[in-house]
């Protein structure tokens, strides 16, 4: 499978009848990267980002938990896959998924000396491509918690032992129990726009930790975070980090979608503070993606879940809205206009909701339930783009060169 | 020795569902296998060479677990999806 794949795909309709499949497609750059439970899809869009169009499932039957366009160059896609039998792996294309080559050496842990019992990658849960000044450097986390590095566009991986084999790894991972129900992950890999070793990532379970050597070492950074399914007050680390994100605008601030709230953190302060209380009482501020503006580091997207009884993790009351803020989380805004106004009982999952580049921007999720959202005009309406695909995963925007 | 490659590892096989490979144990016979497949053995066995779980190999009808297990030049190595890995 490292030589060139091109069976693996399968080209759908336009979504407007009548129109032929591919006609447009030289002239398109905008697209969105789906993975699914069962492959992934590209929807490249038309002028004004109508008329999408879906290409796929690439790699039918592998569960794909996220495609990454590299920013730098335009051209290299990486995609993560796992299929039910087989070992993970990783994909990449050069030519907008019209081809793939499997990665010469998937992330791997290091083998366990005689005797002692190894960590095996069950599956590469997170992409994100290194730093401006690192062309080629790309990050990927997997469940269990691993951290890796590729220096040659995701070629070739080599686990980052600085957090891999930090001794207190364990301690801070714990023991599995308190993994997600996919299985524990890391996640939310960040470079510091301004440095490229300074990193941070985001555990599930574990919290947040950061690295400013480019992770030789590691510190937890979850002062004023709850984590309220441990018995110790403002605990050190344990936290459940949904989806941590920061804007290259605003480096020295942080969002997160918590297992227990929507929280930001100035880093001159260095403490979580809950900014999802400022969200109605009975909608409450549980979910798992967050979304940033692409200019304005204070607006933010969120998808709330019922966290209430045995955690549902559907829209409150069946009624799904987005809720935006535009004072980095000081009010929140209900947006549900064109959503199901009831019997709409949507997740999203941490990695399925992002926003594009366009003025008004581009805001964009995917439901378990297979369906694809988006709204041009920065959540004020939105539009079913594509239903019946495979429960989704992820959903990110690309600009192809 | 003939090797039986189930439908989910045939990508890598050029879509045959038997190959040859050459080795005296099961863990030489899947090296062999990738290094004219490459990238075939990781699919099969983990980084602490393991079998992955939800793959089963027999040596002709007795499963087997270790990669150090013998093989004759007779045998036949069979590679099976489990029924529970889908």
């Amino acid at each position: 499978m490292r030589k060139t794949i091109r069976r693996r795909t399968r080209r759908s309709s336009s979504l407007r009848p009548g129109r032929k499949a591919g006609a447009r497609s030289a002239t398109v750059a905008m697209a969105l990267l789906i993975g699914s439970r069962k492959g992934a899809f590209i929807l490249h869009a038309g002028p004004g980002r109508r008329d999408w169009r879906t290409v796929g499932p690439h790699f039918l039957g592998h569960a794909v938990h996220h495609i990454v366009l590299d920013p730098r160059d335009g051209r290299t896609l990486l995609c993560t896959a796992h299929a039910g039998h087989l070992g993970p792996t990783l994909f990449r294309s050069t030519d907008r998924g019209k081809s793939w080559q499997e990665s010469k050496k998937p992330p791997a842990f290091a083998k366990a000396p005689e005797g002692e019992t190894g960590r095996s990658v069950d599956h590469v849960f997170w992409l994100a491509p290194g730093h401006a000044s690192e062309p080629g450097a790309w990050y990927a986390g997997t469940s269990p918690q691993g951290l890796f590095r590729s220096e040659d566009g995701g070629v070739t991986w080599e686990g980052v032992a600085g957090f891999n084999a930090h001794p207190k790894r364990p301690a801070w991972c714990g023991d599995g129990q308190q993994a997600a129900p996919d299985g524990a992950t890391l996640h939310s890999i960040i470079v510091d726009p301004r440095d490229p070793k300074h990193l941070y990532i985001g555990l599930s379970s574990g919290g947040v930790f950061e690295s400013t050597d480019g992770g030789r070492d590691w510190a937890p950074i979850n002062r004023g975070c709850r984590a309220d399914f441990i018995p110790v007050p403002d605990p050190e680390y344990g936290h459940d980090v949904h989806c941590m994100r920061l804007h290259p605008l605003a480096p020295d601030r942080l969002y997160q979608q918590n297992h227990c709230g929507i929280y930001r953190m100035d880093r001159a302060e260095s403490r979580w503070v809950r900014i999802g209380e400022r969200m109605p009482k009975k909608i409450g501020d549980i979910g798992f993606p967050l979304a940033l503006h692409p200019r304005d580091p204070d607006t933010m997207w969120v998808f709330p879940m019922d966290g209430s009884t045995v955690w549902p993790r559907v829209s409150p009351g069946g009624k799904p809205a987005v809720y935006v803020s535009h004072n980095g989380g000081g009010s929140w805004r209900r947006q549900d206009r064109g959503l199901p106004v009831n019997q709409g009982w949507f997740t999203v999952k941490r990695q399925a909701m992002c926003a594009d580049r366009h003025d008004p921007a581009g805001v964009y999720f995917g439901t378990t339930g297979g369906e694809l959202w988006a709204s041009t005009n920065e959540g004020e309406k939105w539009n079913c783009l594509v239903r019946h695909l495979p429960e989704i995963y992820s959903v990110e925007t690309a600009v192809f060169a | 020795m003939r090797v039986l490659i189930p439908s989910q590892l045939q990508d890598y096989t050029r879509n045959e569902s038997q190959v040859e490979a050459r080795g005296g144990t099961v863990g030489e016979i899947l090296d062999d296998l990738d290094r004219r497949f490459p990238g075939i053995r990781f699919r099969i066995i983990d980084e602490q060479d393991r079998i992955r779980r939800h793959l089963r190999v027999f040596i002709n009808e007795e499963q087997t677990h270790a990669l150090e297990t013998p093989l004759k030049p007779d045998d036949r190595l069979i590679i099976l999806g489990a029924l529970s890995g889908g």
